[in-house]
């Protein structure tokens, strides 16, 4: 009797559980709201299978428990029970799968008027990089990495020349637009993950990946590293800031763009003092 | 297509088998240390994984302790953390539950249940344990070089596994690379033993479709072990190369701390399909095994045949075959081509269907059976829980739009942990206490066993349940320490301390299986020869526990399937394998078979 008891009270118990835990999804602030759909499709379907199973598990134990006068049934196949179940969780399965894979297909489908910007991982900081008024970020490439072009820009590439340097955690993006985040790591894998936005994607080496969001909420929102990559993977963190597209652009004008970067590299004689003069034209930005 | 009536089942197909040579040990030193016999190499299999076993599970209380108390436990620092969790990982997956599956069940029973007097090549199965106790061994070893384990996490990617920012990158990393080499090649020389002992050796009349699931299960779970583990050994040489020679097979140019390296042009994400390949299969090398065990632990215990044995079968071969095709399903978010989710994320729910099957199945064989509540079965009920518990959430991650938030948060922890950590040890813990008698001649204390069982199912529960939850809310897994964030509550490091409470509690409760093993072993009452009464050869040894060679002088021949449970016409509610049908004169091995009983049963 205590394992039927058991057995019930952690198939309610978990049902229980879910509805009154605390912890749930932190609130939506992109276009994902689909997702969570899925989500909850999925846990409606596996919800009736879970209860189903485990309490018919209880009851059969509770039934057939051991008497010694009683047989088992001998019954060895029920093709027709077996071809019904079958059909059944294939059913289940559909339920689940399509609309995951209809959500998969508009998140691999970057729409055409997103804007782009650059997200650059490293160990344990972030980076980020919007295009001039070319709309074009220029090309990149790790080899090119020194003190005074700590993104690797190709100074021969005349996109690259506007392109707006963000060389800090703190990244702004515009509410209502579509974006598309291009993701570039100069040494190890990173993942750049908001939990408000619900998209995700890991930064490799050597290549770019991609996702695309529109933010739907203002807000100020943390930004992880999900992927491990060495002993300060718990500390590479950043914070979006989504706010209205005026207040975007006010941000965006007061960053440095490449070309401005290099100019003043150039006026030092080495890294230590580029490094101060880009210390020092940070200052001067934040007093104007 | 023939239907398994006990009419049909009751007859001998006329297979002759040879008998093995035996290599007959001579002095103590052979007999139970340089051991050619699979019972003796199980063992030592089985002791071996369960001492290593047990490392693992001091590292996953000491990682519980800081995410539980992080300002507490000051004496980890991060370095330590990524250690701990790295080697849990490896060594759960790895070096307990693929060698105490495999090696451990798979060498005592494999012979035992097909009739065979031992693995058709002793030698190499001897030499198999003692190059797994050295992969063993290296592994620990890693511990006292300079910079210690690797801290990449048992996922092990590049570029960081072999790059300064990570612990063991001096030395630890390769030591890792060389262990699980020789894990393969040890693996290998069993894996091969295995699967030609059930296809060559199996007893006369013993049809493959006669098999006990067990060794259904080992062996499929074999087969994909030997095609899945060359690409992980290549994987791991290639990355050895890389950190020592300084290739690029996974390295591309990189600029670490502000210094370019000398790699380039390598790929990442090559690695990780290589690892995949392997880690997909490897999900399945521990699940198939386990689904064989509890199948047979529960027909046993429900005194019923198993519900539906021939779509068992196919189910375990049917999900094998799929498991070579789902492994992209854990680089959803790798940055792969993202189209590739379509494909994967179709497979992987396909795999359900036969999963789902067998859940059914097993639920289906306690329906109108006979259930003794006895410890094995009461794993096995708990197999039940946390395996569709774990399977269901399956079902999230593998939609591959689900896993973009999900992946790499605690869920995912929660998630793996329920559906190949908890599941299986649920059947390691029932398959132990059930062949225990067998063993060892001796009965284990029940009441210990129960204790046991209750704060180990429960416990596990409580503590794997409520992390898919922090998931959600978007804790990520391999975090030192979470710190401060704006979305998560305090209530979730209330959560934590109430998980590691409960991870310590569990952990030591693992004292009491280990004493009731010990003493019952020791001091235990002897037990009856065929205490759960089942049907298999292994219980109806001449010897009881059974000696060297199995079977005594003549090897059983078997009439019937192997769950002949509550058979009508039967006095008594099961029927041995090798019990000649009522009106047959019992036959041996070896004679020719009289000419009305001369058709297959298949």
């Amino acid at each position: 009797m205590i394992v039927v008891i058991g057995l019930v009270l952690v198939t309610v118990g978990t049902v229980v559980f879910h509805f009154l835990s605390p912890w749930w999804w932190t609130e939506i602030a992109s276009n994902w709201g689909f997702i969570d759909t899925v989500i909850q499709i999925t846990f409606v379907v596996t919800g009736i299978v879970f209860v189903a199973v485990l309490l018919f598990t209880a009851y059969c134990v509770h039934r057939y428990r051991y008497r010694k006068d009683r047989r088992s049934e001998y019954k060895p196949e029920d093709p027709k029970l077996e071809w019904w179940l079958t059909g059944l969780t294939s059913v289940g399965v559909v339920i689940m799968l399509a609309p995951g894979l209809i959500a998969w297909n508009d998140f691999v489908t970057v729409p055409e008027d997103a804007a782009v910007f650059e997200v650059v991982g490293q160990q344990w900081n972030w980076k980020f990089r919007f295009p001039g008024k070319d709309g074009v970020l220029g090309t990149s490439d790790a080899r090119n990495i020194n003190d005074d072009n700590p993104f690797g820009l190709n100074v021969d590439d005349p996109n690259g020349q506007d392109d707006i340097l963000v060389d800090d955690s703190e990244l702004h993006l515009p509410i209502g637009q579509p974006v598309q985040a291009l993701l570039r790591s100069i040494d190890v894998l990173h993942d750049f993950y908001v939990p408000q936005f619900r998209a995700k994607m890991d930064m490799v080496p050597g290549m770019i990946t991609y996702f695309w969001l529109t933010p739907i909420r203002t807000g100020t929102f943390d930004i992880l590293c999900f992927e491990l990559c060495g002993i300060g993977h718990h500390e590479m963190r950043g914070t979006v800031v989504v706010e209205a597209p005026e207040d975007f652009e006010a941000w965006l004008g007061e960053q440095t763009t490449f070309a401005q970067s290099m100019a003043r590299a150039g006026n030092g004689a080495d890294g230590v003092l580029s490094l101060v003069s880009r210390a020092a034209s940070a200052e001067t930005t934040a007093t104007q | 297509m023939t239907s398994i009536t006990p009419a049909q089942a009751e007859l001998v197909p006329p297979a002759e088998v040879e008998d093995v040579e035996l290599y007959d040990p001579k002095s103590w030193v052979t007999k139970y240390v340089f051991s050619q016999d699979a019972k003796v190499i199980a063992i030592q299999y089985s002791f071996t994984a369960i001492g290593v076993g047990l490392v693992a599970l001091v590292l996953s209380s000491l990682m519980r302790l800081q995410l539980g108390f992080p300002d507490f436990f000051t004496i980890i620092d991060p370095e330590d953390y990524y250690q701990f969790i790295t080697m849990h990982g490896m060594i759960m997956v790895i070096y307990l539950l693929t060698a105490l599956f495999l090696g451990g069940f798979g060498n005592y029973l494999i012979p035992l249940m097909v009739g065979a007097r031992d693995m058709v090549f002793p030698y190499v199965n001897m030499l198999s344990y003692w190059i797994y106790l050295l992969a063993v061994l290296v592994l620990l070893a890693s511990w006292f070089v300079p910079g210690g384990p690797t801290g990449a996490g048992w996922t092990l990617y590049p570029p960081q596994a072999i790059l300064a920012g990570t612990p063991g990158a001096e030395g630890g990393i390769v030591m890792m690379l060389v262990s699980l080499a020789l894990f393969i090649i040890g693996f290998t020389m069993g894996g091969l033993n295995y699967v030609t002992t059930v296809l060559q050796a199996r007893t006369r009349g013993m049809t493959l479709m006669r098999m006990p699931l067990t060794v259904w299960g080992i062996f499929t779970a074999t087969v994909l072990a030997l095609l899945a583990f060359p690409a992980l050994f290549v994987g791991a040489v290639m990355m050895t190369l890389d950190s020592l020679l300084g290739t690029s097979f996974f390295m591309p140019s990189i600029v670490e701390f502000g210094e370019q390296l000398e790699y380039g042009g390598g790929s990442p994400i090559l690695f990780q399909h290589l690892f995949w390949f392997f880690g997909h299969p490897e999900v399945y090398i521990v699940a198939l095994p386990a689904f064989g065990i509890v199948s047979d632990l529960i027909s046993v215990h429900a005194r019923r045949h198993i519900f539906g044995y021939r779509m068992m079968v196919w189910a375990i071969v049917g999900i094998g075959a799929l498991s070579f095709v789902v492994w992209a399903h854990h680089m959803y978010v790798s940055g792969m081509n993202p189209w590739f989710g379509f494909f994967f994320a179709t497979t992987t729910l396909i795999i359900a269907v036969p999963t789902a099957l067998k859940v059914y199945n097993w639920t289906l064989t306690l329906w109108k059976g006979n259930i003794r509540l006895t410890v094995p079965m009461l794993f096995a009920l708990a197999f039940i829980v946390t395996f569709v518990n774990g399977g269901i959430t399956g079902l999230f991650l593998g939609n591959v739009v689900i896993d973009v938030p999900l992946s790499d948060t605690m869920f995912v922890v929660a998630h793996f942990h329920m559906v190949m950590g908890v599941a299986p040890l649920m059947v390691v813990f029932g398959g132990i206490y059930h062949w225990f008698p067998l063993i060892t001649g001796k009965m284990f204390n029940v009441t210990l066993g129960k204790i046991h069982f209750w704060i180990t199912f429960l416990g596990a529960y409580m503590i794997f349940l409520p992390l898919h939850y922090l998931g959600f809310l978007g804790v990520p897994r391999r975090y030192f320490e979470m710190g401060e964030t704006s979305f998560i509550p305090d209530s979730a490091q209330t959560l934590n301390a109430f998980v590691t409470v409960v991870t310590v509690i569990v952990g030591v409760a693992q004292l009491i299986f280990l004493y009731n093993m010990a003493r019952s072993a020791l001091k235990g009452k002897a037990s009856e020869r065929n205490p759960w009464q089942a049907t298999t050869l292994e219980w109806q040894t001449e010897d009881f526990p059974p000696g060297h060679g199995n079977f005594g002088n003549k090897l059983p021949v078997v009439y019937r399937w192997a769950y002949a449970y509550g058979v009508p016409g039967h006095d008594a509610d099961f029927v041995p394998q090798n019990e000649p049908p009522i009106g047959t004169p019992a036959e041996s091995g070896g004679e020719s078979v009289p000419g009305g009983a001369a058709q297959p049963a298949e």
